[in-house]
């Protein structure tokens, strides 16, 4: 049972962890977003 | 679009939930294996979209090799990356299967070193994605991608006509299956095949906007220097009016 369990604990770690990566990188350009709105209205 | 991606979301979630169960506990206990065969259920589904990630990932490059066409660049990245994952997947949960059903770990068996080569292939094109900075950078991956999906059959068939360690196909190929079991195993195809297709979409919007913002930045910086020449010359001019 411990294989069969960390087989799909191991799937889901992967899984949750490409997510993840998704997200910051998104969070990232979001503030990129942000930033450049910002130069743009200060000028 | 932006209310239909939480919808599939929620909807895929529940069919994820729902493989699980069928996997972990309505599907019958295999005889030899034991419980640790329900390894099963994750390992040939995720294997399967893998193949078929990169197979999208074939015609993408195709199509971009013909057409230069943006969007089927984009596609051909995000179905490398996504298939990655998934090949991945296969390549930890194969070796976790393989400890009490062989004894082993891993063994240079074709299919397992074919598998291994596939996932290499598709890394080293993510890597020269990411790293390399030509502008024929596209134009390179597609050609490896062209190239790479030709070890995808020789994955699959690999089993059909060698005989290698890993068992043989449960469908076609001579191998058979309790179709309950095959219920449940098609069940956490589909279940694993939706959530692949929503990480890609996903991920297709992130690289189009990545790309915007890069080509606005771009933009940008080339429109500054004559920006501020302008803003030189009008400050120039009003001090020559004022003088006047």
């Amino acid at each position: 049972m411990n294989y069969l369990y960390a087989a799909y604990i191991a799937t889901w770690a992967i899984h949750i962890g490409y997510l993840s990566t998704l997200l910051r990188r998104y969070t990232r350009l979001r503030s990129e977003i942000e930033e450049f709105k910002t130069r743009i209205d200060d000028k | 679009m932006k209310r239909v991606f939480p919808i599939l979301a929620i909807l895929t979630a529940g069919l994820l939930s729902y493989a699980l169960y069928e996997a972990l506990i309505a599907a019958p206990t295999e005889q030899t294996m034991g419980d640790v065969q329900r390894i099963f259920y994750y390992h040939v589904p995720s294997a399967w979209t893998a193949f078929i990630l990169f197979f999208v990932n074939f015609f993408a490059s195709i199509v971009y090799l013909i057409r230069r066409n943006t969007k089927a660049d984009i596609v051909a990245l995000v179905t490398a990356e996504v298939g990655v994952i998934f090949c991945t997947v296969v390549l930890v949960t194969g070796p976790i299967w393989a400890r009490p059903v062989w004894g082993i770990w891993w063994t240079w068996d074709l299919r397992l070193t074919l598998t291994l080569v596939l996932w290499l292939i598709y890394v080293s094109y993510l890597v020269l994605r990411r790293f390399s900075s030509s502008g024929q950078t596209p134009l390179l991956a597609a050609v490896l991608a062209v190239f790479g999906a030709l070890d995808v059959p020789l994955v699959y068939f690999s089993i059909w006509f060698f005989r290698t360690q890993h068992p043989q196909p449960v469908i076609g190929g001579g191998g058979s299956i309790d179709p309950r079991m095959l219920h449940v195993l098609l069940i956490n195809w589909l279940a694993f095949s939706c959530f692949a297709a929503l990480v890609c979409w996903s991920r297709y919007r992130l690289e189009v906007l990545r790309r915007e913002v890069d080509e606005t930045l771009a933009l940008e910086a080339l429109l500054e220097p004559r920006s501020s020449q302008t803003r030189s010359s009008q400050t120039k001019t009003s001090q020559t009016g004022r003088a006047g």
